[in-house]
């Protein structure tokens, strides 16, 4: 049924395409070349990295901040305490706010106000990776959407496309604003976009994304990382056989954290 | 032909020098933002585009209404505009130039800007946008050019022209349709997702643009020895009229359907606009001062009476330029932003620098529009002497 | 050509202008500056990536395409001629031979005064 509905959907597009001329035929071009690879992926046995947060596993530790912490002393992220600056990888926002469609006014207290984890969703359909002009950010081939510091021109076209806020601009000169600076990970400069990348440079070497690390060494246990290709992997089974929710899931990003609730 | 720029009355050199000043502070500015970031202007995590991207997005409607003289003339040989077509194309020559600047001090590494061209990306609309605004440019260049001159030398223009100029009518369409699609193509922004955006885009365009082409003409009338003709202008009146007024509709349709659906993430960023967001009310007073002067400048504008006094129809006109230039200038990009995807509520003013950057971004604009009309103006004044 | 004098002093001025570089090295004794010495490792450290002859004229392309291939394509590791695989990183393998950036990569970037903006990020020494 879905997948009929999908097919329609592309035939329509695609001679929606043929009416509006190469620009369009180009957007559906490129959003089908973005199934087909995550096809090839599933088939040929690559990797689609994921996160799996249960939420009341991580509300169950009142202000805890291990793993922002952790990622932003790896990632030299800078601290700036003005909230229009702020530089942020993975932080916590109140349910309401996440799930704002799934959240109504008789859901409990506790649920509405629940601090939920939020960082990048690594869609499958991203589309600050679609309006990016120059491929600064893009899809790797194994799911994190990864930004190229290098590349990016500062125009903010993917903060204004991302529907979930994960991406943060550099108004000044960061470097300041980081206490500590871990030369292992270069930190950004002003004028480009920055966010989280699922570690993709410590999955390189087989290590956990630091969050997920910091979590379990705190005994939290919220957060689980692995591959959805891999049908025996334990958040492909976590998913598979509990209700999860993905953030606006109406969009049709495809996000790729997964949450509990 | 270019050398007639460079002879002027006191007058002429005196507005040279003001826009000059202008350029300067303007490039003071910039020279500080371009060594602080963007810090020092007043857009933030959740405004990320405010003054300088809503001044582009003004300026392209101003450059595509220029075929609102192209089409009449050349494809229906309406004759009255014929001393007035090439001001149209300068006018679009300038604020193209103005719309290039406009997006390049909003990036947070100009000295990248090439990547675009580096790095061509299909799929981001942004490339187009560069793409059609630079084709744009290139063509009222040339068919302003060559037509121009032949004008001058009292011959036809070449016969290799009139294809591109027929180019030029759809090609200022793409050019407010693709900044609109900007916009309207973002999942992640429910205010601009509305298919209404680019048709809206244009209507605000034909009737902002020509109502300073009429300004302009009025002001060449009085100070140089120039008259567009009044028929000319008359009927740039009656083209501001009925765009204004559906532009007026279309936005009267938008309201509709966001307020009577009643669906939150459409309904709140009209409520912030026009009503205030929990004690957020810095937009307020300018969007309905922009639609109260909208309004009442087409009613004004509607009687012929009224519209045929000059001094009526300039005031009529600059009441829909100032009433556009909110809406589209000010309302239509940060209105996008409040309240944030994530549902917070941070408001965006520009800040003094960020103003001064913008003003000479205008100067370089209107110097290149000062130094062009001078030169139609003085040729044309030879023709008559 | 009307107003020729005016023209012909305008373009001179402008060439003079450009070209003034030169004309005040020439005027302080020319020659130019020495060429400076530059602290190369220890010889402990073993063989460069790449010719050093080479690495002279061509080290900002080789990082260029190993920034491309490591950051765009995830390939971030080398095997060279000699059989020695290297992680392609400006941090970790350039600068832990060329162990004093300022000795080294400063010195001849100030002596051909180019500002390379590798260092606004790549941070130079532990701490640094």
């Amino acid at each position: 049924m879905e997948s009929g509905r999908r097919e329609f959907l592309k035939t329509a597009a695609g001679a929606a395409a043929l009416g509006l001329g190469a620009g369009a035929a180009s957007f559906v071009g490129a959003e089908a070349l973005a199934r087909s690879r995550a096809g090839q992926a599933a088939a040929g046995g690559g990797k689609r990295y994921a996160l799996a947060v249960d939420t009341k596993k991580c509300a169950e530790r009142e202000g805890c901040r291990a793993c922002i912490d952790a990622c932003h002393v790896t990632h030299n992220v800078p601290r700036i305490e003005n909230r229009e600056e702020e530089i942020k990888w993975v932080w916590k926002e109140e349910a309401e706010w996440v799930f704002q469609d799934r959240v109504h006014e008789y859901s409990g207290a506790e649920l509405r106000r629940r601090p939920v984890l939020v960082l990048c969703n690594h869609c499958d359909n991203p589309p600050c990776v679609r309006v990016c002009p120059t491929q600064a950010t893009f899809k790797s081939a194994d799911g994190p959407v990864m930004m190229d510091p290098h590349r990016c021109i500062g125009c903010r076209y993917c903060v204004v496309g991302c529907p979930y806020g994960a991406r943060s601009f550099n108004w000044k000169d960061p470097r300041p604003y980081i206490e500590h600076v871990d030369p292992a990970y270069p930190p950004r400069a002003r004028g480009v976009v920055e966010k989280c990348t699922m570690c993709s440079e410590r999955l390189a070497h087989g290590l956990l994304p630091a969050c997920v690390e910091a979590c379990a060494r705190e005994g939290a246990g919220a957060l689980l990382f692995g591959d959805m290709n891999d049908p025996e992997s334990e958040i492909r089974k976590r998913v598979e056989s509990s209700l999860s929710l993905r953030r606006k899931e109406h969009l049709g990003t495809r996000p790729q954290v997964y949450y509990t609730l | 032909m270019l050398e007639k720029a460079l002879r002027g009355s006191g007058k002429y050199w005196g507005l040279v020098g003001f826009l000059l000043v202008l350029i300067g502070a303007g490039l003071g500015c910039y020279l500080w933002q371009f060594r602080e970031g963007l810090q020092i202007t007043g857009l933030s995590r959740d405004v990320p585009w405010g003054f300088y991207i809503s001044q582009f997005t003004f300026l392209v409607g101003v450059a595509a209404s220029a075929v609102i003289l192209v089409l009449p003339y050349y494809l229906h040989d309406y004759k009255a505009f014929g001393r007035i077509v090439v001001l149209g194309e300068f006018l679009a020559v300038a604020a193209v130039i103005m719309c290039m600047l406009f997006v390049f001090v909003d990036m947070g590494q100009p000295m990248r800007v090439l990547n675009v061209m580096l790095h061509p990306t299909p799929q981001s609309v942004m490339f187009w946008d560069v793409l059609v605004l630079s084709g744009y440019l290139v063509l009222n260049v040339v068919i302003s050019r060559v037509t121009f001159s032949a004008e001058v030398k009292g011959v036809a223009p070449a016969a290799w022209i009139r294809p591109l100029i027929v180019l030029s009518i759809p090609w200022a369409v793409s050019i407010h349709t693709v900044t609109a699609f900007l916009y309207s193509g973002l999942g992640a922004r429910p205010f601009w997702l509305t298919a209404i955006l680019a048709p809206r885009f244009l209507a605000s365009a034909f009737s902002s643009g020509p109502s300073l082409l009429i300004l302009l003409c009025l002001l060449l009338k009085k100070f140089t020895r120039f008259d567009a003709g009044s028929k000319a202008i008359q009927k740039l009146g009656v083209i501001v009229v009925y765009a204004m007024l559906v532009n007026i509709f279309f936005v009267g349709v938008e309201l509709f359907t966001a307020l009577y659906s009643d669906i939150p993430e459409h309904k709140h960023h009209f409520q912030y606009l026009f009503l205030g967001l929990e004690g957020k009310t810095m937009m307020v007073p300018w969007m309905w001062f922009s639609q109260t002067v909208g309004m009442l400048s087409v009613l004004f504008l509607l009687n012929p009476k009224v519209r045929q006094k000059e001094r009526f129809l300039a005031l009529g006109c600059l009441g829909v330029i100032v009433a556009i230039w909110i809406e589209k200038g000010l309302g239509m990009v940060v209105g996008g932003f409040v309240p944030s995807t994530q549902g917070s509520l941070m408001e965006y003013w520009p800040t003094a620098p960020e103003v001064v950057i913008g003003l000479g971004v205008y100067g370089i604009g209107f110097l290149v529009l000062t130094v062009l009309y001078k030169v139609a103006v003085s040729e044309r004044e030879l023709e008559e002497a | 050509m009307y107003d020729g004098g005016k023209v012909v002093f305008g373009l001179a001025l402008f060439v003079a202008l450009c070209t003034s570089p030169l004309w005040l090295s020439v005027a302080r004794g020319g020659g130019g500056a020495e060429a400076p010495p530059l602290q190369m490792p220890a010889p402990a450290a073993g063989k460069c990536v790449r010719d050093g002859e080479w690495m002279r004229n061509s080290h900002m392309e080789l990082l260029n395409s190993w920034r491309d291939e490591v950051v765009r394509e995830g390939k971030r590791s080398e095997q060279l001629a000699d059989g020695r695989v290297i992680e392609k990183s400006l941090t970790k393998t350039c600068l832990g031979c060329h162990t004093d950036k300022t000795q080294f990569c400063d010195r001849c970037h100030d002596y051909v005064g180019v500002k390379p903006f590798c260092f606004d990020c790549h941070v130079e020494t532990a701490g640094g």
